[in-house]
């Protein structure tokens, strides 16, 4: 191991201009990255780890530019790729912090299989989703993401693709953490993106992110001034999960089903209202909430799931350190000399 | 050791073949009469030749599962070309490799396995043990299975362990009939099997009453001998290719301080370094068995980035999977080892079969202008040193390597002399220093042309890179036309370059004469030993076998210069003698190819090398 531990002197002395780099961010005016990319700025100065040890690595798309925006160490990889490179970087230097960015095609259609494999396996790395349901760098072909029925460039007709919703394939994969995320609410999502860094194994964060080019408007709904009370849930663990304007509305569970209801309406009282249970080993309440859309449900916000277990890179370095404890090979001439051999004088 | 007196007869050499139905045990049971060869001092070299099925239909010709040996009093170069003795353990394998044995070779069978649904399904019309067939070879017929099973039946051993049984009665007829002690087989059954008393009980009695059997019915005219192979003075052991290969890669990243990381997926024949580098966490090894083969190379990429000597294994369709990431290994100038264990191709092809037909695709299968050194293996033994040799490349150079084996010497094994660590070359990483004002990430070393080898935790050197085209010196992007030439150039260049840091090729012979032979990768040890019989009997005839093929060594042309004629010898349809046309185009090449999933034989290159001298 390195001997570059974060020290808090250093910690102290960083800030969000130590990781604006000097590369041309090049998105398009409007773009919800950009507020991606100034809230990840504001939280890594607070992660309590030296630039030296912070990596940005990407695939392929418009959210796979981030590294060369982001004054660390970064990689700008294949399409569909930056896990695998990720999870690379993090076996072979754990201290290191690893954010990953990407899109819902890099990392749900070509990179689909990385995506659940480094869940399941649990590697201590922060994955953010830049879902616009569209594929923007190639100028507007569907995503596993969009809507089915949707018109795009190679839907004419409509899409007849039934989408992933990103939070089910996480939960279905064994993930340990799943937050959702607005792009219109930057100083929020630096709150998640700070919570997601503290999880200790795979983060994925979901960035409901506006494409203004191709498919501008497509988180309106949820996202719109006038509409986000009632169309968004915001999650807090250990409180009653209310929404609407004045918190008057909840979610209680009905049978095996969510259902959203009026406090004070046929006899709702708080005590009817689920509380969030972000740490709750079983996935099934956090599925359900994952899963949550318009127009029957409010789409949840904030962290849905965040639950401890061991990471793969930690098992890795557990059995390194028993094996050189206990195996009776020191140095590879040992290896060598080992088991059936003969000397010819 | 017999107690008659059978008439013993040295041998220079012996080449056995062990088939029978896969699942029979051929493989262990040829791997012990190996081991035992190698604590008697002999030289050999072995080849596994088994189907892809695990256990393919019962008494097939194509569930067949053989093992062959080479076992010499001299140094053995191939497995051999014909069987001196066959053990066949069912009609199946005595149909599929009766063609591989000599004319009055010995063939011990057992008889009890002759029976009318066996023969019919060998696809024999009639017993072969009953007409004219076996007419040409010294016949050994033995009811093994019936001994076996009377042997063991006072042992009380369950009739599922006496049937498994049946080749150590075998082995036991072959002990008796080389002069061969139990001593080292005993151990191993003891080891082998630690937790089974009664398997051990049941094959060291199995072995013994195959060994007296054959001592009582006194077929054997006589037994052979074979003295100790004089090798130089040292310590050696028995070694397959994928051993040397994952033992050379953890030499290397000891003597050159990195932590090793292995990314890879299971693939035939590629798997065991995978296996074999998953035992090694105590030399910091981290191997990862990722979720498929762009995972593993995908890995390999972020473990070098981060600072490692980084490798993934694979096999030709795994090579495939991996050309769009091998790109970006070029393109960000990364290290990292790509291992191809060739196989029988295209698609999946022969998984189990020996081929030389991934080497274009190692050169070119990848988009854009994407250079890699590729070098290649051509024995067993010295995959080590070519392992060692493709990660020392790699990282001095700033480069993706890609080292070729193949199914032959990957799964072959032979007498492989144990270096010091010591002894071995140093590796020199071109590692940054830490808050180098200097530093830039795409600046270059004059000679080698290679950058700088800067990790994340490295302070002061933070930077990005990609498979974005870089800019000279900077490394940001740059879609400047003038710049992409430059950088490709300089790619080129830099593989080029290391033709200054690889030995000049070398010629087994003359330097000039009728017939230079050229061969690349796993058929050194046909080749040779074609070559040097033909040079015993005065042919004027050298050869010329590659193992660095890009680049090539400065002084190939020097070397096809001095001779009449060359043919090119490879297990493809003209692979090498395709590039050598691009290469060196001012000669003629005449070739010789096989494509068959096998090895070369000794005697059909010295018949093509005989027909090329006269050819006018």
């Amino acid at each position: 191991m390195t001997q570059n531990n974060n020290s808090n002197d250093t910690v102290s002395i960083l800030t969000k201009k130590d990781f604006v780099s000097d590369q041309m961010v090049k998105w398009c005016p409007g773009c919800g990255d950009h507020s991606i990319l100034a809230s990840l700025e504001n939280v890594l100065p607070k992660l309590g780890k030296k630039k030296e040890d912070i990596v940005v690595v990407s695939g392929i798309g418009c959210s796979s530019r981030f590294p060369y925006y982001v004054n660390t160490y970064g990689f700008h990889g294949i399409h569909g790729r930056a896990l695998p490179i990720a999870c690379g970087i993090k076996m072979a230097n754990p201290n290191l912090s690893v954010w990953v960015t990407t899109g819902d095609g890099d990392s749900l259609a070509i990179g689909g299989n990385h995506f659940i494999h480094t869940i399941r396996r649990n590697f201590d790395v922060n994955l953010i989703l830049f879902n616009n349901k569209i594929y923007g760098l190639t100028k507007g072909q569907y995503s596993p993401t969009t809507p089915l029925g949707q018109i795009t460039k190679t839907s004419p007709y409509g899409t007849i693709d039934e989408p992933f919703n990103p939070g089910e394939l996480v939960i279905g994969a064994k993930g340990t953490f799943f937050a959702r995320v607005t792009d219109k609410n930057p100083k929020y999502m630096s709150d998640i993106m700070y919570r997601a860094a503290q999880h200790k194994g795979t983060s994925i964060l979901e960035v409901l992110q506006n494409c203004v080019i191709f498919n501008n408007g497509a988180h309106n709904e949820i996202t719109d001034k006038d509409k986000r009370d009632d169309n968004q849930l915001i999650l807090e663990h250990g409180k009653p999960m209310l929404f609407g304007k004045n918190k008057e509305k909840g979610i209680r569970i009905n049978g095996t089903k969510l259902q959203a209801v009026t406090l004070g309406e046929n006899g709702i009282t708080i005590d009817d209202i689920l509380v969030h249970d972000e740490k709750e080993e079983d996935p099934s309440i956090h599925f359900m909430l994952a899963r949550m859309h318009l127009p029957e449900l409010p789409v949840a916000i904030g962290v849905i799931r965040d639950v401890d277990s061991h990471t793969y890179e930690d098992m890795l370095y557990d059995q390194i350190e028993e094996r050189k404890v206990s195996s009776p090979y020191k140095c590879v001439d040992d290896l060598l000399n080992s088991g059936d051999t003969w000397e010819i004088k | 050791m017999s107690t008659k007196k059978e008439k013993v007869k040295d041998l220079d050499e012996v080449v056995v073949r062990f088939a029978g139905d896969s699942g029979d045990g051929m493989q262990l049971t040829g791997s012990l009469f190996s081991d035992i060869a190698a604590l008697a001092g002999n030289d050999f070299i072995t080849f596994p030749d088994y189907p892809s099925e695990i256990r393919a239909p019962h008494d097939t010709v194509s569930g067949v599962s053989g093992y062959q040996v080479h076992i010499g009093h001299k140094k053995v170069y191939t497995s051999g070309d014909l069987a001196d003795v066959l053990v066949a353990m069912n009609p199946a394998s005595l149909k599929a490799n009766l063609k591989w044995v000599k004319k009055r070779g010995t063939i011990i069978i057992d008889t009890d396995t002759f029976v009318d649904k066996a023969l019919e399904k060998a696809g024999y019309d009639e017993n072969p043990l009953l007409n004219d067939t076996l007419d040409e070879y010294n016949v050994i017929k033995s009811p093994i299975t019936t001994l076996t099973k009377q042997g063991l039946k006072n042992l009380g051993v369950a009739p599922k362990i006496a049937q498994k049984s049946r080749n150590m009665f075998a082995l036991g007829i072959m002990y008796f009939l080389f002069n061969r002690d139990f001593k080292a087989t005993d151990a191993f059954f003891e080891k082998k099997f630690k937790d089974k008393p009664d398997v051990i009980e049941a094959n060291k009695k199995v072995i013994r009453l195959g060994f007296n059997y054959a001592e009582s019915i006194g077929v054997m005219g006589t037994t052979y001998n074979i003295q100790a192979a004089k090798l130089i003075k040292g310590r050696y052991r028995n070694i397959t290719g994928n051993l040397a290969t994952s033992w050379g890669l953890l030499a290397a990243a000891e003597r050159s301080g990195r932590k090793i990381f292995l990314g890879s997926y299971p693939i035939t024949p590629a798997s065991d370094i995978l296996i074999e580098l998953e035992k090694h966490r105590q030399f910091d090894a981290r191997v990862f068995q990722a979720e498929d083969e762009i995972a593993g190379v995908c890995s390999a990429i972020g473990a070098s980035f981060a600072g490692a000597l980084a490798v993934t294994s694979t096999s030709g369709p795994g090579l495939s999977l991996k050309s769009e990431a091998i790109g970006l290994a070029v393109m960000t100038e990364l290290p990292i080892v790509i291992i191809d264990v060739q196989r029988g191709g295209p698609s999946t092809g022969l998984p189990t079969k020996t081929e030389q037909s991934d080497l274009l695709q190692a050169l070119f299968g990848r988009n854009g202008e994407c250079p890699t050194i590729v070098i290649a293996a051509s024995s067993s033994a010295d995959s080590f040193y070519f392992a060692y040799k493709a990660a020392k490349l790699a990282m001095e150079h700033m480069t993706p390597v890609i080292l070729l084996t193949d199914g032959y010497i990957a799964n072959g094994s032979e007498v492989f002399k144990i270096p010091k660590m010591s002894e071995l070359p140093e590796i020199n990483t071109p590692i940054a220093i830490p808050n180098d004002e200097n530093f830039a990430p795409y600046k270059r070393d004059e000679k080698k042309l290679s950058r700088q080898w800067a990790y994340p935790g490295m302070e002061g050197l933070r930077h990005r890179i990609g498979g974005l085209e870089k800019e000279d010196i900077n490394g940001n992007v740059s879609m400047d036309p003038d710049n992409h030439q430059l950088m490709t150039e300089y790619r080129q260049e830099k593989v080029a370059r290391v033709a200054n840091y690889i030995p000049d090729q070398e010629i087994y012979g003359d330097d000039t004469g009728d017939l230079l032979v050229v061969g690349w990768g796993g058929t050194y040890g046909a080749l040779y030993e074609a070559v040097k019989q033909m040079r015993e009997k005065g042919k004027k005839v050298s050869l010329a076998h590659f193992n660095y093929i890009n680049p090539l060594p400065k002084n190939t042309e020097e070397v096809f210069s001095g001779f009449k004629k060359i043919i090119v010898c490879e297990l493809n349809l003209g692979q090498f003698v395709h590039y050598l046309g691009m290469r060196q185009p001012k000669f003629q090449y005449y070739t010789f190819q096989k494509i068959k999933g096998l090895p070369f034989m000794v005697s059909e290159l010295i018949e093509k090398f005989n027909k090329t001298l006269e050819e006018k």
